[in-house]
């Protein structure tokens, strides 16, 4: 495994040059990448750094349950629905311990994997189509969606569509396309009626031809340029991610699995009751965004990716047969090993993007999708916790509530703080390969945030703590001399006094 | 039998009967005065203002023939009667302007998140500030701190959301009879506390059948474990906008 403290500090850092490429621009939310490099160009130090401040999860204490699943959702405007959902499971357990009618876990499927359905769309057609079409160092005049709308109308045109197919699930499912309230406590607020189901299986077909066509145009690009596609932003690292008992891959629930980078089992149907043994969340003094980790495997070597790369070479199968067919392929290219490189994340998206599309349809001719049982009663508990697979990897929520009803702690992992190592290590990867020595232009810096799309992050979702990131204040004088210094640790303390 | 009585509201003839207020004739004509203190079924309280009106504005001709506009009196519809021949001006926008005003205080006011709040869509509030046309709060939020009470074991407290309408206040005393809600300090320190030694809602007698349990025109009193029931589309102001309910509530003539 590549060591993630690789080019993380450099050891004189006032004696180097900085570039900043700031905003990192396709991607969801506000970030930063900072590259240090010496009068010959040599790279020292990339960091990619979480530039927003949330905090979520301090204001979430004190609400009553039944408006966190609402309230929580607003942490992002692409994928609420998942932030919806984990929400909504772990106050399943918090009402219920966990129980669901059929018609109320299928709409919450169909929901999800709507969700899944745009959300894949619009990264990969809107926001990464663009390098992939063009070349990561074409005219950036042209580098962005409305370019590949007047190069290759049809991509854009199917890019388009297949997104607003997702939101139409999502609004039929939810009521709204963006933060709708379908998901509740123990259940669900509606179900279809046949116009609805009607109204989205007349499409279904059509995208899920699409989604095939999509898998087809990343695997040929891969195919035709393996020295690129197959190395770039190289990260061999542990994978987690959840499958179903039987390994298969599951977006809405199952259990743990985590392989390690040669694709051997680390653990497999770990209950994610228990993830906060399991997971450690680091921190550093330059990030708002923590860095998890395997709690046994140490900082060190314990960190992972999640997401499409880690789901599809984790699982044993896929449930629908053209995505499943699709994966042997992928996993066939990669050989005996599983591929690392993330531009892989973009194969593996679209073969998601395919499952997703399959099992729409699928659930769609469902009768118990028109049930008129929507909500389970059982047994009440103080403690909730909530995992689902988001179109970014896997999500974490945990609540406590106690007898009056209100939240008293709440803690998320979201997807992208999950791959926040992982980046990071891509991101150093390619400016060692691509930067070092060279003269800077905006093609090469434009690798980085290539590296970083791979990821499909979501910085927003990712910066939703508050009081448990370490800050440094300090005071210089007009000479720039240092005069005072406050620092707060990962724990709250603080200190005070010159350096 | 005489004939009615009758007044103009925005021009048009509404009849009235003797002792009706003219926000109680408007409704009972179908015609909607936005309001948020009052309610058919309590003693008008003339607080929130938003019912506000424009009565017997007059022209007049000047010296040198022009015609200028003397306003008449502003004046709570809610808590004056109603007058033979009356000329009450409401959707004008002069009268508009001040409603949208008025909600968008109350909104900087409290803590009044939508997005996240199980009375959206059903808040008369905001049904009122879509009806009006607020696009923004135009003011700087005031951010008050307020607190959640949830000591009751089936009803919750969320204080943010509070105008002070005292709805629950005459609902609790003049309906249930049990005193339960108060107002409390003055000026911007005015709140709304509950009659207990605890200054706890569990620490008092209300029950969740209460009147004042459901008389809340925003989201702060409201029933425990109950959040989003009802899907977009079908609450009360997804079918039609509050303008478009003109009884709000049943009128209740005899207790005015």
């Amino acid at each position: 495994m590549r060591h993630q403290f690789e080019l993380e500090t450099a050891k004189t850092p006032e004696a180097l040059k900085r570039i900043v490429i700031e905003p990192v621009s396709r991607v969801e939310g506000h970030g930063k990448v900072t590259i240090l490099l010496d009068d010959d160009n040599q790279v020292h130090q990339v960091r990619l750094h979480i530039v927003e401040f949330r905090g979520f999860e301090k204001f979430i204490e004190g609400r009553p349950y039944w408006e966190v699943p609402v309230l929580v959702q607003r942490l992002c405007g692409i994928c609420p629905v998942s932030h919806h959902l984990a929400a909504s499971k772990a106050m399943d357990m918090i009402v219920n311990g966990g129980i669901l009618t059929p018609t109320a876990e299928k709409i919450r499927r169909l929901m999800h994997y709507g969700q899944m359905l745009q959300s894949h769309a619009l990264h990969f057609f809107h926001l990464s189509s663009p390098d992939l079409l063009f070349g990561f160092d074409s005219d950036v005049g042209k580098r962005n969606i409305v370019g590949v709308a007047a190069a290759n109308p049809d991509v854009a045109k199917m890019g388009v569509l297949l997104r607003k197919f997702g939101q139409e699930v999502i609004r039929v499912t939810s009521g709204k396309r963006v933060h709708g309230t379908g998901s509740i406590p123990g259940g669900v607020n509606k179900s279809l009626t046949a116009e609805e189901r009607d109204y989205l299986l007349k499409d279904a077909d059509q995208m899920i031809a699409w989604s095939r066509d999509a898998v087809r145009i990343i695997k040929q690009l891969h195919k035709s340029n393996p020295a690129l596609y197959d190395v770039f932003g190289d990260v061999p690292t542990t994978m987690v991610s959840l499958v179903d008992e039987k390994g298969t891959l599951d977006f809405y629930h199952g259990s743990l699995r985590a392989r390690d980078k040669d694709g051997e089992v680390i653990f497999d149907q770990v209950s994610y009751q228990g993830y906060n043994t399991l997971l450690t969340e680091g921190v550093k003094p330059w990030s708002y965004m923590k860095f998890p980790y395997i709690t046994t495997l140490g900082e060190e070597k314990g960190w992972y990716k999640v997401g499409p790369l880690a789901r599809v070479q984790n699982c044993d199968r896929i449930p629908t047969p053209q995505a499943e067919e699709e994966r042997a392929e992928f996993v066939a290219y990669g050989g005996t090993k599983p591929m690392h490189g993330s531009l892989g994340f973009h194969w593996a998206r679209m073969i998601e993007m395919l499952c997703a599309a399959e099992t729409i349809k699928d659930l769609l001719l469902d009768p118990d999708i028109m049930g008129t049982d929507l909500m389970a009663t059982g047994p009440r508990r103080e403690e909730g916790i909530g995992v689902i697979e988001a179109p970014r990897g896997t999500l974490f929520h945990h609540y406590r509530v106690n007898e009056d009803d209100v939240v008293t702690y709440a803690n998320l992992i979201v997807s992208t703080t999950n791959n926040n190592t992982a980046m990071n290590v891509a991101v150093r990867d390619v400016a060692k390969n691509y930067l070092n020595g060279h003269e800077i232009t905006e093609g090469l810096l434009n690798h980085i945030e290539v590296a970083i799309r791979c990821f499909d992050p979501c910085l927003s979702c990712a910066t939703h703590a508050l009081g448990k990131m370490p800050l440094e204040v300090t005071l210089v004088n007009a000479q720039g001399q240092e005069i005072d210094r406050m620092t707060k640790d990962s724990e709250g303390r603080v200190a005070k006094g010159a350096a | 039998m005489s004939d009615p009585k009758t007044f103009f509201l925005d021009e048009e003839e509404i009849p009235f009967e003797e002792g009706q207020t003219i926000i109680q004739a408007a409704l009972s004509a179908g015609k909607f005065i936005p309001h948020l203190c009052y309610h058919p079924e309590f003693k008008p309280h003339g607080s929130c203002k938003l019912c506000t009106v424009r009565i017997d504005s007059r022209t007049v001709t000047t010296e040198d023939g022009q015609s200028v506009k003397i306003p008449g009196r502003a004046a709570a519809s809610c808590t004056t009667p109603a007058q033979e021949g009356q000329h009450v001006e409401s959707e004008v926008p002069e009268i508009l302007d001040l409603r949208r005003t008025l909600v968008q205080m109350l909104l900087v006011e409290g803590n009044h998140y939508c997005p996240s709040c199980e009375k959206s869509g059903k808040c008369m509030l905001q049904g009122l500030a879509y009806d009006l046309g607020v696009m923004d709060p135009h003011f700087p939020q005031y951010f008050s701190k307020r607190e959640v009470d949830a000591s009751h074991p089936d009803i919750l407290l969320d204080f943010n959301r509070c105008i002070l309408c005292e709805l629950c206040v005459r609902a609790s005393a003049e309906v249930d009879k049990k005193n339960v809600f108060a107002l409390s300090g003055r000026g911007n320190t005015k709140h709304l506390i509950c009659n207990s030694e605890s200054g706890k809602l569990g620490d008092t007698n209300m029950a969740a059948t209460d009147k004042a349990a459901d008389v809340c025109p925003v989201g702060v009193i409201l029933h425990k474990r109950h959040g989003f029931e009802v899907p977009y589309g079908q609450r009360r102001f997804d079918i039609a906008p509050i303008s478009d309910n003109p009884v709000q509530y049943a009128p209740v003539k005899e207790q005015v």
